[in-house]
């Protein structure tokens, strides 16, 4: 009988007192809850902090390139359709080197939930600024402070159409867990921007910072696109947590009529059965 | 004498020509033709100057030629282009009611292509004008490409007929001027042949392979692969997704690689540049990838729509890090069709990048091809099956030969896959350790070794004890025959030797031959003799001759026969 434990693997690399403790245990709580095993999910994810995520929860991983970890996920989701694909990795990853990958993977749809841990802060090369750092936060290469608007993702996803939008923080744990059940029971892409602290290289943005501001507004109807971007745009002494928006529509997979039928990756296949597609040339 | 006619027909973009050459090519084919047809085209929509050569030759035409026999002018700048190269008996049909030839010419055909055209119930049927003048030249019937037209419209009311008037209309007008003025080449037995250019041949091979998805941006020259295979989508499994860039196409095709089916991306030199992070990765995570580079004239930009040989240099050595891969290449549709299977082959066994290079020349080229053999392809994946790898499974556990078995993620209930591109033990997790780094650099090195044995030694063709060697590589092929066959009728003997795997280098036939001849030379379509270099690098021979183009456009048989000629 599998326990949640069984998904925690290895020896972190991570400092005292980072967000990412809590993300990794509330996602393996989240797939235990959802009755996963190993076997059947994928988490893909680019180069950070966060994205060691595969090293450290025990299902299949692919941990590529900075800035690429949309790209192979949706490609597994063709070659086999019966996979849970996550991607983890940080705002640098995801907002910055990532940044055209997000936004079309927004456009397609692929069923993917996409988790953000989001420290508003470049973490394994050690405090630069990232693309969610607070306009005005000094760092050793923005030294007299970031000159230009932070990325707000979640209004960005939503402006592209994603169908499922959510605000989490590290801090707020059973409430992550909820939401990343929901993120990938969703049918498409499903977007978590995860709060968290970096109590090494982000002063402003401490677990204290954020744990007095977040707060759960009520939310009524997670259909309502207007009342969605109200949510997301709220970024100031009171940050709103929450699955803003929810609200399913045609996914990538749909749209694919190969994938009627069997996994891709398990179809037999004969060259001598195709030999009249040359007829054509004739 | 060599049986043969040259036909050039010229334009602006936009007026048609491709329609005008594959109607007729087709036709030809059944006819029992067998034909070369090459397009020279701008890199523009609209303007400019376009033109397709079409050859139809006794046995199997390599390469197109000069001098041209029949002339096609759809605008005057194609008269004043190629005027010069025509034969004292060829043929002009162009549309007096779009210009007048300067001075009096026996040769001139005029077909009034738009008015005929506007008379059969449309004006841009001026191309179908222009093949009904182009059949009675050459002496053939109508009957082929009739029927070529109602394949082709089969789904539109009455126009295929209207085309079939419009054909007949500019047969009728032609025929006043001559009838059969050409010496045809013998003929096949008609109808046995298949008329196809090389992305054409690319895509269907993918197909055969079992090639499941394509990642690509679209780039000239290698968008046919892409557009042949998303034309399948609907009746075969594969999956083709136009990518928002090369970054995200092969990592795309490397998240699906991993997941279980065969990957494809295509791309030109640009392209790959911007893919050479995730080449790198292949070779990292160990993923089976096939790579197909369609070369045009760099850097940059470049050429767009024209050749080049430039970037073997390139593909062999991009990506940082070292790593296996192997190269093969585009040289014949023939020998294309079976080299792209290999590329899958090889990628699936070594679990590694596969690299395929064309080029514009080959891409966009049609010929008469025998039809291929389906039952010389092969699908041997390499996936390890329950009993065939130990437990708990390691995704790098090493072993003989540094290849790991491979399972799929989700195979088998228990086991999973992790793949990274940091340096990892063999259960795929991150290490920094040395003694750990050393054994994953070896085990992935070693595969090379094996991989170097499964490439084939370059293609030898002519005088068996040849004086002089001509040394080629790729889309070459077939004109370095040619101009081997002429030499020799020259009475000067050559031979060629010709790569299509050429990497890791096969160095055995360079060793036993180089010694022997008095003469060799690297024909290369590109500025520095990248081969050239590559064999010095590889074997320690220095090629002391060189003839090398690289002005966008391939070579004609005739330019490598009057290089050698100059040294005799």
């Amino acid at each position: 009988m599998l326990r949640a434990e069984d998904y925690l693997l290895g020896e972190t690399a991570w400092c005292p007192g980072c967000g990412n403790f809590a993300i990794r245990e509330a996602l393996a709580e989240a797939l235990f809850a959802l009755g996963l095993a190993p076997h059947e999910v994928l988490i893909c994810s680019g180069i950070g902090q966060a994205a060691k995520m595969p090293h450290y929860i025990r299902t299949n991983g692919f941990n590529g390139l900075h800035g690429r970890a949309l790209p192979p996920a949706l490609g597994a989701r063709v070659a086999n359709k019966n996979m849970k694909v996550i991607v983890e990795s940080g705002d640098g990853d995801s907002y910055g080197e990532g940044g055209n990958h997000f936004i079309h993977n927004i456009r397609r749809n692929p069923d993917i939930a996409h988790f953000v841990h989001d420290n508003q802060v470049y973490g394994l090369t050690k405090g630069q600024a990232s693309p969610t750092s607070e306009q005005g936060m000094k760092t050793v290469v923005q030294v007299d402070g970031v000159s230009i608007p932070a990325l707000n993702p979640l209004l960005v996803a939503l402006v592209l159409g994603a169908g499922f939008v959510a605000r989490c923080f590290s801090g707020e744990k059973e409430h992550l867990k909820e939401t990343m059940m929901a993120a990938i029971e969703f049918p498409g892409y499903a977007l978590v921007d995860i709060l968290q602290p970096c109590p090494s290289f982000n002063r402003l943005n401490t677990f204290g910072w954020y744990k007095n501001k977040v707060y759960f507004p009520e939310i009524k109807d997670s259909q309502d696109w207007a009342s969605a971007l109200e949510l997301a745009g709220q970024w100031g002494e009171q940050i709103p947590l929450g699955i803003f928006y929810n609200r399913p529509r045609a996914t990538f997979e749909s749209s694919l009529n190969a994938l009627e039928g069997e996994p891709l990756a398990y179809r037999p296949f004969d060259p001598r059965r195709v030999a009249a597609v040359q007829d054509e040339f004739l | 004498m060599v049986m043969e006619v040259n036909i050039v027909v010229g334009g602006a973009a936009g007026q048609g020509m491709e329609t005008v050459m594959n109607l007729l090519g087709k036709g030809l084919v059944r006819e029992g033709y067998d034909i070369i047809y090459t397009k020279d085209y701008m890199s523009r929509v609209r303007g400019g100057h376009n033109f397709s050569r079409l050859r139809i030759g006794a046995g199997r035409s390599w390469s197109t030629a000069e001098p041209i026999d029949i002339l096609v002018a759809l605008n005057e700048e194609t008269y004043n282009l190629h005027r010069h190269n025509l034969v004292p008996s060829g043929r002009i049909i162009y549309d007096p009611e779009q210009f007048e030839l300067p001075d009096k010419d026996d040769r001139a055909v005029p077909v009034e292509l738009a008015e005929l055209a506007k008379k059969a119930g449309n004006k841009v049927m001026a191309n179908t004008v222009a093949v009904g003048a182009m059949l009675v030249l050459l002496g053939l019937d109508t009957a082929a490409v009739e029927q070529v037209l109602r394949e082709v419209f089969a789904e539109k009311d009455g126009v295929a007929e209207k085309n079939i008037d419009a054909l007949k209309s500019g047969y009728e007008k032609a025929s006043r001027f001559c009838r059969a003025c050409f010496t045809m080449p013998p003929r096949n037995e008609g109808g046995k042949k298949l008329f196809i250019d090389g992305n054409q041949v690319l895509g269907m091979s993918a197909l055969a392979s079992g090639c499941r998805f394509m990642s690509a941006y679209p780039m000239t020259p290698s968008t046919g692969i892409m557009n042949y295979l998303a034309g399948k989508s609907n009746e075969f499994p594969v999956v083709v997704e136009q990518a928002e860039d090369e970054i995200a196409a092969v990592n795309m095709a490397l998240g699906a690689s991993y997941t279980g089916v065969r990957a494809l991306t295509a791309t030109s030199g640009g392209g790959f540049s911007l893919m050479v992070e995730g080449l790198s990765l292949a070779g990292m995570t160990e993923s089976s990838l096939v790579i197909i580079v369609g070369m045009r004239p760099g850097p940059a930009t470049g050429l767009p729509t024209r050749t080049e040989q430039g970037d073997l240099g390139f593909v062999i050595n991009a990506g940082h890090g070292e790593f296996p891969r192997a190269v093969l290449c585009a040289t014949s549709h023939e020998d294309a069709f079976y080299r792209l299977n290999k590329a899958f082959e090889l990628a699936d066994r070594y679990q590694t990048p596969v690299i395929f290079l064309s080029d514009q020349n080959f891409a966009d080229t049609y010929r008469s091809v025998e039809p291929f053999d389906f039952s010389r392809l092969g699908y041997n994946r390499g996936i390890a099956g329950e009993g065939e790898f130990e437990k708990p499974y390691k995704r790098y556990r090493l072993g003989e030969g540094g290849i790991s078995p491979r399972i799929l993620p989700g195979q088998f209930p228990g086991e999973v896959v992790l793949v990274d591109s940091d340096e990892h033990d063999e259960n795929g997790n991150i290490i920094e350790d040395a003694a750990t780094r050393r054994a994953m650099v070896e085990k992935r090195m070693r595969k090379l070794e094996a991989l170097a044995e499964e490439l084939d030694e370059p293609d030898i063709f002519g005088d068996p004890h040849p004086e002089r060697l001509l040394i080629g590589w790729g889309s070459t092929y077939g004109v370095l025959r040619e101009a081997v066959d002429a030499l020799s009728a020259a009475g000067m003997k050559t031979a060629m030797l010709h790569f299509s795997d050429i990497w890791p280098l096969p160095k055995k036939r360079i060793k036993e031959l180089l010694p022997e001849v008095r003469k060799s030379y690297c024909v290369e379509n590109n500025a520095s003799g990248q081969l050239a270099a590559l064999i010095r690098r590889e074997t320690g021979f220095s090629i002391d001759g060189f003839i090398r183009k690289y002005d966008g456009r391939p070579f004609l048989a005739r330019e490598i026969v009057e290089e050698v000629e100059k040294d005799a």
